[in-house]
């Protein structure tokens, strides 16, 4: 057998050394699958038109649970955007409200069906909502900070986006203002190597989104988007130099989209499937799964278990938001002003 | 001749004019291999390569930018902007830019865009994706906003925008689409900006609308005339600058006006044509003007899409107020 550096990295127990337990990465990988198979869901459903708009987290979920596990999840303030389902549940949300979001009916705690899937927030959680232009939470994440700040707490806001998003203004806006006022913000760019067709190579001409941290003074690391362990690690770190007051961060996860952009888009037209196929197998829901299997943590029993739960939950909820009410026509005159 | 969808018209008319000028540049986010994400510019990039119709990184105050630093180098941009919702991120390019280039170098530079952008609601997708934005581009002086209601005239006018030495805003109903084909000359044609059509006539009541609307003024038409009812209907097309000869005419025949806009009541453009009407033409009216609208929320989502969005019976309504007035 050859000892690749992959195997090895398999075998060496890393969780430990990053403080994590058996019990902690396992619900690691239970977010990870949950995510997963809501989404799997979310398409199945569409497809049968039931919802009418998916768009996925599909090959993301490492990077996006990774990172909330490295985070206060009862404290901190989280600013998503459309593809963190992994986000978002590890945050509190729970498989029934984002059925809910998915059917747009009026239980729907993110905006009662009044947006589009995947605009996720919830204030009980500090979710925190955002709008349809992409990279508009960015500078929200930057005041929220500056709130923390001012107010002197040792709160973290964590923001996402696409690696496409970061060449909005908004991204340089937020990143140079929170760098500046030493902001405690965590960016975390999610590159999946398209912006709906458009590959890598035509959004940027830096070799890392990460390069881009220098110019506004502020660390900025590439992490592997498929090793959540790795993704946990940078957050981690800057978690710590956000709440210690040294400053923002930005942290690159780099994987790859393993959907079609959304329900509406056809991939075909613009990339090759031998590229998704590869993808496919660095997948961190398999990946993982795996040095899991491979530390004695996933059993197949607590494995079968796993999945069974999982399912039993996720078709409860499809069918609780499935019978849940639309909100009244009548309701759209609500909340455009204070009554 | 061809029949087309108003896609295909759309798509007909830029590679007509990629043909015509070889300064015509097509760009904006997914427009290239990806043909667009409702296919506009299908095909136009393997047609005429990479450097006539290209991908934009995400980023529209870029790509608003960009297109004046183009215009001012000779040639012609025709960008797209993804969802009209997304505007707002090019405003500052659009409405404090472009719009003021030929007034600011006393017409010695000019801003020769058309900013094409899909809007418009019916079509289950909620708000900013379906807004209807086009009264925030009538208010700003040096901009033209054109926005077709058939394949035949969308082709035509959008040769027109494409030729116009000055920023022209073309909205593109997406509801119109792909509802229905006509018959699109394969050649070039233009139809003039500046010129409503009337594309129906009558005696009793006008009916001015554009874009969506226009098809359910023409259907309350329908209906009216069962009751004895002469509608005419009146298709704006440009509605900045609008062509208030073509609405004037047809109040001093009916003497009674209805104005149809998707838009909420207070935006879009009824209320420009509504006080134009009273200060021109009010010896001729017999009842007020009165708007059909959408109410003044933000967009509606899909459960409360179909109530929101005006439709023929509101329009039949106010005909009714304005015969009985
Ligand atoms: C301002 C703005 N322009 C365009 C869009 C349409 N749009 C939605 S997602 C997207 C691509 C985003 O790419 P990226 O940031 O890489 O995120 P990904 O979807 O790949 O996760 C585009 C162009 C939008 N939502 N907002
Ligand atoms: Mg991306």
């Amino acid at each position: 057998m050859v000892n690749t550096d992959e195997q090895k990295k398999m075998m060496e127990n890393r969780h430990h050394r990053l403080g994590l337990s058996d019990n902690d990465i396992l619900e690691m990988y239970r977010t990870m699958l949950l995510a997963r198979k809501i989404d799997e869901r979310m398409w199945l459903l569409n497809r049968a038109g039931k919802i009418p708009f998916v768009v996925s987290c599909q090959g993301q979920e490492g990077a996006q649970v990774g990172a909330s596990f490295a985070l206060d999840t009862k404290r901190d303030y989280v600013l998503p955007y459309y593809r963190d389902l992994g986000v978002v549940l590890a945050f509190g949300m729970t498989t029934k409200d984002l059925m809910l979001q998915g059917f747009a009916k009026a239980e729907d705690p993110n905006s009662g069906g009044r947006q589009m899937p995947g605009h996720f927030g919830q204030k009980k959680n500090r979710i925190v909502t955002g709008s349809s232009p992409v990279t508009t939470q960015v500078p929200h994440a930057v005041g929220i900070a500056l709130g923390f700040k001012m107010e002197q707490k040792d709160l973290v806001s964590f923001v996402t986006l696409g690696e496409g998003s970061s060449n909005q203004g908004d991204f340089h806006e937020g990143a140079n203002f929170a760098s500046v006022q030493k902001l405690p913000v965590i960016f975390m760019v999610q590159n999946n190597q398209y912006a709906i067709s458009v590959p890598l190579t035509k959004q940027v001409a830096c070799e890392k989104i990460s390069d881009r941290a220098i110019g506004y003074g502020m660390p900025g690391v590439t992490v592997d988007g498929n090793d959540p362990l790795e993704v946990y690690q940078a957050v981690k770190e800057a978690a710590d130099r956000a709440r210690r007051g040294e400053g923002p961060s930005l942290i690159e996860t780099v994987s790859y989209r393993l959907t079609p952009h959304s329900s509406d888009d056809d991939d075909r037209s613009y990339r090759e499937r031998g590229e998704v196929d590869a993808a496919k197998e660095k997948d961190a829901v398999l990946t993982f799964a795996h040095y899991l299997r491979e530390h004695n943590i996933l059993t197949e029993q607590v494995e079968k278990t796993m999945h069974d739960e999982m399912n039993q939950i996720i078709n409860e909820a499809t069918e609780y938001a499935e019978q849940a009410a639309y909100a009244e026509p009548a309701s759209i005159y609500n909340y455009v002003y204070g009554e | 001749m061809a029949q087309m969808t108003m896609i295909q018209a759309i798509t007909d008319a830029m590679r007509t004019e990629l043909k015509n000028d070889e300064n015509v540049l097509i760009f904006g986010e997914d427009v290239g291999q990806n043909g667009g994400v409702f296919r506009a510019t299908e095909g136009l990039q393997k047609e005429f390569g990479e450097d006539r119709v290209f991908d934009t990184p995400l980023a529209e105050s870029g790509i608003g930018g960009l297109s004046i630093g183009l215009a001012l180098q000779g040639y012609r941009p025709v960008p797209e902007i993804q969802f009209f919702g997304f505007v707002y991120e090019v405003m500052d390019a659009i409405s404090g830019q472009m719009a003021r280039m030929r007034y600011r170098t006393g017409n010695t530079k000019t801003s020769p865009i058309t900013v094409r952008s899909p809007f418009g609601g019916g079509v289950h997708t909620p708000e900013l994706h379906a807004d209807s934005l086009e009264g925030l581009m009538i208010q700003q002086p040096g901009l033209k906003v054109v926005i077709p209601s058939t394949p035949y005239e969308a082709k035509g006018l959008l040769i027109s925008a494409i030729r116009d030495n000055d920023p022209v805003i073309f909205l593109e109903h997406m509801k119109l689409y792909r509802s229905f084909r006509e018959e699109v000359p394969e050649e070039e044609y233009t139809v003039e900006i500046g010129k409503a059509a009337v594309k129906r006539e009558g005696t009793d009541v006008t009916l001015v609308s554009y874009g969506a609307m226009v098809h359910s003024a023409l259907k309350a038409a329908d209906e009216l005339e069962k009751d004895g009812i002469s509608a005419e209907v009146i298709d704006l097309r440009t509605v900045m600058p609008i062509d208030y000869e073509t609405v004037l005419k047809s109040v001093e025949k009916t003497n009674r006006v209805v104005v149809v806009q998707e838009a909420q009541r207070q935006a879009g453009v009824a209320n420009h044509v509504a006080a134009e009407i009273q200060e021109r033409a009010i010896l001729h009216l017999e009842a007020p003007v009165l708007r059909v609208a959408a109410p003044d929320t933000v967009y509606a989502f899909t459960q409360a899409e179909e109530v929101w969005l005006p439709n023929y019976n509101d329009i039949i309504e106010k005909v009714n107020a304005v015969i009985n007035f």
